[in-house]
């Protein structure tokens, strides 16, 4: 159960505590989080809301360990992440976070196959499983037939698709959406929100993800708001 | 090798960058590969010499005859295993641009001298029953058409009139940079021609091997001694010496070769090194999507270099291969360079320094994507 209070919270696959986060930016300094605490268990689905600055995709980056908190900590399946070293974290994040972003961020390059299996090089996997894997991460993101197509080739939700596939094709603890469904049309933003909704329920995935759009907030079970670096316990939504 | 598909799907993203990339490798490689066999074949006579054997010329000038009786004495010092001489002709072939090399040689003691060239006994045998016969080098019948049996004649210049040869066989080399193109005739028939005047009873220079290397330099001054205060004094030198300052009064090849070849590349580097920046720059939110995945600095670092190393090592191997196909057509120039071999050592060192240069052009863009910082990065997409 998602908590904001910083009470302990044992089973919590992530735990948040006094987390701080400081910018220089010449002369000024600039508080983006201010002694956050969140515990989430395994298998929810938490939505960030709030404006433009207030810290949610800082947020996201710490959780991700792909930036270091001023002060704080963030522990993860028991893994305590901020203070690890640089290398240890980018085994860690291979390891445990699937990224989603609001650009979908995929190798232009690659066939959708492809851009699924990069996650996979960075295993001892061989080829046979590596395709199978590839094929059953499509497969749960509905673009099997897709799957030799370049980004190119594929609409904005179904290149969205191809990125949620290559966020789990290795299983990775928990995912973390910079507005998944920011550059979408409403139509492709709901079957990109049923897609991580159907995560979460058929493969008890837990996700975090940074939205300004309620509607999408709303498909989470718990909405929280950050406003000036500081998280409020939003309201549960009763999905 | 499971990186590969991705390391292609990168370097072929933009074709024409890519195709116009390759093409700098492998023009400067191809540029490389001819120098370089342009320098080898004016070292050629450097790098074929015998270390055994000697070359004894006249001491004011190797125009300068010496004469024909010196060969029994020379024949005599301490150490000295065999000895021949040569005469050289400088006749004309129909024009003066068909240069070949043509010497006059004793039957006797020409083969014993060189045993690197290879002659089919029954050429040999049609030679030395044929006082106006020749042997001619494999190039040089390539060169003008002729086959055996032919009838050559040459319009002599220190010797003159028309003088006509029977080609009675060829000859062949047992290295790849033996000199393929000369012209060999009997010494009895220049020397019978030639009025007294002309140098009748002299030789162009004596070739002398020795029997064991490290007395050389003992037999050079012996000779030199024996024939001082005569009427033909003699300067003798290793084969190799000879050579070297041969060469040099040509000028300092290698200098002015290392020269152009320097320039071509350092502007190469210049030019992969900034297509190679701007190829990294554009990726920089695809490199960011890579670290956060879980790619290593370590392992952007070599994705980059593995891209520079690809591009030298094609863009060099298909220079490298273009160049040696090239020299395969032989001498450009119609004989000023008879040599006109690509040695493999040149290939594989003209293969490292298209890898080499391919290595430095991508050491700057692959550790600016090494320090790439996710989050920076990641604004910019």
């Amino acid at each position: 159960m998602v908590s904001v209070n910083g009470n302990t919270h044992e089973s919590a696959l992530i735990q948040v505590r006094n987390l701080d986060k400081k910018y220089q930016r010449g002369s000024e300094e600039i508080h983006v989080l201010q002694g956050l605490n969140l515990d989430v268990d395994e298998g929810e689905f938490v939505a960030f809301m709030g404006p433009s600055g207030s810290g949610k995709t800082t947020l996201l980056n710490l959780l991700g360990g792909i930036d270091l908190p001023s002060s704080g900590s963030i522990t993860v399946a028991g893994d305590e992440i901020s203070h690890m070293s640089g290398s240890k974290l980018t085994a860690w994040r291979a390891r445990h976070v699937g990224f989603i972003f609001q650009m979908y961020n995929l190798i232009p390059v690659l066939t959708a196959f492809q851009n699924v299996e990069i996650p996979l090089l960075l295993t001892s996997l061989s080829k046979a499983d590596r395709r199978t894997h590839v094929e059953a991460a499509l497969a749960v993101v509905g673009l099997t037939d897709r799957m030799h197509h370049y980004p190119r080739q594929l609409s904005g939700g179904q290149e969205q698709r191809v990125a949620i596939a290559r966020a789990i094709v290795s299983d990775p603890t928990f995912l973390l959406c910079d507005e998944p469904t920011g550059d979408l049309d409403r139509h492709s933003a709901d079957d990109i929100l049923n897609l991580l909704e159907r995560l979460v329920k058929d493969f008890r995935k837990t996700i975090l993800m940074v939205t300004h759009d309620p509607r999408a907030a709303e498909r989470a079970q718990v909405s929280l708001h950050l406003d000036k670096g500081v998280l409020i316990e939003g309201q549960k939504t009763g999905r | 090798m499971k990186f590969l598909p991705f390391l292609l799907a990168n370097l072929l993203r933009k074709k024409v960058r890519f195709i116009m990339t390759i093409g700098s490798f492998t023009i400067a490689l191809f540029l490389y590969c001819i120098l370089a066999t342009i320098e080898r074949s004016f070292n050629q006579g450097v790098e074929v010499a015998g270390a055994d054997r000697l070359v004894v010329i006249n001491k004011t000038s190797i125009i300068s005859p010496l004469p024909f009786s010196y060969k029994e004495r020379l024949t005599q010092i301490p150490n000295v295993k065999h000895v021949t001489y040569c005469v050289w002709f400088g006749g004309i072939y129909q024009s003066e641009k068909n240069f070949f090399p043509q010497l006059a040689i004793d039957l006797k003691t020409f083969r014993g001298m060189y045993p690197e060239f290879k002659v089919v006994p029954k050429y040999w045998e049609a030679f030395k029953k044929d006082r106006e016969g020749c042997i001619v080098g494999p190039s040089t019948l390539k060169r003008f058409g002729w086959k055996v049996g032919d009838r050559i004649p040459l319009r002599g210049t220190i010797w003159p009139g028309t003088w006509e040869f029977n080609i009675c066989g060829t000859y062949d080399g047992t290295r790849g940079d033996d000199d393929l193109t000369q012209f060999w005739f009997r010494y009895d028939y220049l020397d019978e021609r030639r009025l007294p005047e002309f140098g009748k009873g002299t030789v162009g220079w004596y070739m002398v091997k020795v029997d064991k290397i490290d007395r050389a330099a003992e037999v050079v001054a012996a000779i030199d001694k024996r024939f001082t205060n005569s009427a033909y004094e003699t300067k003798t030198d290793t084969e190799k010496s000879f050579a070297a300052d041969f060469v040099k009064q040509i000028g300092n090849i290698k200098l002015i070769m290392l020269s152009i070849g320097g320039v071509v590349f350092f502007t190469l580097l210049l030019v992969t090194g900034s297509t190679m920046s701007m190829s990294v720059r554009e990726r920089v939110g695809e490199l960011a999507t890579l670290k956060t995945i879980g790619f290593s600095d370590t392992t952007v670092l070599l994705l980059v270099m593995a891209e520079a190393l690809t591009v030298g090592l094609v863009g060099g191997g298909i220079g490298v291969i273009v160049g040696k196909l090239y020299t395969l057509t032989g001498d450009p120039t119609g004989g000023l360079l008879p040599i006109f071999y690509l040695a493999p050592q040149n290939m594989i060192t003209g293969l490292g320094l298209g890898i080499l240069i391919g290595m430095l052009s991508g050491l700057m863009p692959a550790l600016f994507a090494m320090r790439l910082r996710i989050v920076e990065a990641l604004r910019r997409v």
